[in-house]
């Protein structure tokens, strides 16, 4: 199976043939792969060299003059790096664009703390207006690219991790889905893009509702409350509780409580592979299960 | 806000001083503000082709003004040439008007960018040159105004070597020099535009036919940058 950046690199190209309102601007990162796509739009796939807060302005002001920038580098150097420049040239200015990112929270534990980005969700959340798509699966990548750069003028953020579930779910890019229907009142686990199938595995035999959110922003606290449960487990790739806030908010006039489970605010002075992190951030099967079952009893 | 009798009138450079004082009340005014009046009125006056009418226009000239701070030439120039009702200059800075001591571009007709923090304007003028001729609109200029002391910010070293080593022709920079960088760029400002691929050429911001020849100087596949020095800040 290919990797979610395959497919991103695969789609957007498509994409810069069929609309040309499109342009893909990047900072060396995935370069060599829109060569062919550089090729075929030089105006419109731009690589900037290893400059982060120009990838960024240089996207906002794509979308001034009316086309749609797609902005691409890993989350460190996108979200954090140039953090005022995403505040100001897209949000200030009032333009639209889509943030495309790769290596996440602990896609690259060999490259050390400097190539993780837990925090690039929860800084979104300070800033108004801003989707954010996290597909558990290539085929959801590429659903949710789709809707993205179809978004008109909508400033979107595509959270691409190497870490997928084994199948890909129906996705709309708006609503969480139900993946495992609970009794009536049982607890909800919401679980975000790469985390569902260590959910999934976590909750068996547990009678929870399991909705699978690929787009948590706008959270969708519709979907939550329809399912009547007011005990709601969050289990996100990133910080933990990163969106408890949203959690509480869609369930403000109802007794309720939230367990947030995500990865840790320490720093994890460690290397090694992926599931090793997870593990040390409580976020695999056995460790959720554990920590969900305690919560929900 | 409420609304008054827009004024159709546009007024010349003589008429900027009085216009200047609605917002500030007085004749004399800050170095902040000023620095920058000449080398925006002949901008305006002689080289842009944007108008009032033609301020949505894809194919107009951009100017943006990168260094927000001490607005008030900006928006004398803007009332001056007919963007804006000169009688919004009085509320300058309150609540129900539209122009704060930086500018937000939601908020006045003609105004590109909205900017005080320093550094955005020329990676996103870069952003724009490269937008535009990605949709076949190779005649408009885009004009982005700095300071020497923006220049300290690091994302506009970021767009100077770029858009040098890309030659991108339709991007200009005006730097107005008023001294007032803490550790200035060795060698003179223009100097390190022409080391990234720039032509350059350096005026006296004061000098009207000084500044139209430097804006309106030929620069065949390179971006072009223009230092305007005027009297030090301090």
């Amino acid at each position: 199976m290919d990797t979610m950046r395959e497919r991103f690199t695969g789609v957007t190209t498509r994409l810069l043939d069929e609309d040309p309102r499109l342009a893909v601007v990047l900072a060396e990162i995935g370069a060599a792969g829109f060569e062919e796509a550089r090729t075929q739009h030089p105006d419109r796939v731009v690589n900037v060299g290893i400059r982060e807060q120009l990838l960024v302005g240089t996207g906002a002001g794509l979308a001034l003059t009316g086309l749609r920038p797609i902005v691409h580098t890993f989350a460190s150097f996108l979200v954090e790096r140039p953090f005022e420049q995403v505040k100001l040239d897209f949000g200030h200015q009032d333009v639209g664009g889509v943030l495309v990112s790769a290596y996440g929270s602990y896609d690259w534990p060999a490259g050390g703390f400097t190539h993780m980005s837990p925090g690039d969700v929860a800084l979104l959340d300070t800033l108004d207006g801003w989707t954010v798509h996290v597909p558990g699966h290539p085929d959801e990548a590429e659903t949710l690219l789709r809707h993205a750069a179809a978004a008109d003028d909508d400033r979107v953020y595509v959270r691409l991790s190497e870490q997928s579930n084994r199948a890909p779910q129906p996705v709309d890019g708006r609503s969480f889905g139900t993946v495992r229907q609970g009794g009536p009142g049982a607890p909800a686990v919401v679980a975000v893009g790469p985390m569902l199938d260590a959910v999934l595995a976590a909750t068996e035999g547990l009678d929870v509702t399991v909705l699978y959110a690929t787009t948590p922003r706008p959270f969708d606290a519709a979907g939550l409350r329809a399912t009547g449960a007011t005990d709601v487990v969050l289990v996100e790739p990133y910080l933990a509780g990163t969106s408890s806030a949203a959690a509480n908010e869609a369930l403000a006039d109802v007794p309720h409580r939230v367990l947030a489970l995500g990865t840790g605010r320490a720093e994890l002075r460690r290397y090694g592979t992926r599931d090793e992190h997870l593990k040390a951030h409580g976020l695999d099967a056995a460790s959720l299960r554990e920590r969900i079952a305690a919560f929900t009893r | 806000m409420t609304q008054t009798q827009t004024e159709t009138q546009t007024y010349g450079y003589t008429e900027l001083p009085a216009l200047m004082a609605r917002m500030t009340g007085a004749e004399k005014h800050g170095p902040a503000a000023t620095s920058t009046l000449d080398a925006l009125w002949v901008l305006y006056d002689r080289v842009l082709r944007v108008s009032p009418g033609t301020a949505d226009s894809p194919d107009r000239d951009r100017f943006l003004l990168s260094k927000g701070h001490g607005p008030m030439a900006y928006y004398a120039i803007l009332a001056a040439k007919g963007f804006l009702d000169p009688a919004t200059l009085v509320g300058f800075g309150s609540y129900d008007s539209p122009l704060g001591h930086h500018p937000d571009r939601t908020l006045v007709p003609g105004v590109e960018i909205g900017s005080g923090s320093l550094g955005h304007g020329l990676p996103l003028a870069v952003g724009s040159a490269l937008g535009l001729r990605a949709q076949g609109l190779t005649d408009p200029a885009v004009w982005v105004l700095v300071g020497d002391a923006e220049l300290d910010e690091g994302s506009n070293h970021e767009a100077i070597a770029f858009a040098g080593s890309y030659g991108l022709e339709r991007l200009h920079t005006l730097v107005i020099d008023n001294s007032s960088s803490t550790y200035g760029l060795p060698g003179g400002i223009a100097a390190r535009f022409k080391a990234a691929g720039w032509s350059t050429v350096t005026v006296d911001g004061r000098d009207h036919d000084a500044l139209h020849a430097a804006y309106t100087r030929p620069h065949p596949g390179r971006p072009h940058a223009v230092v305007a020095r005027v009297e030090p800040k301090n």
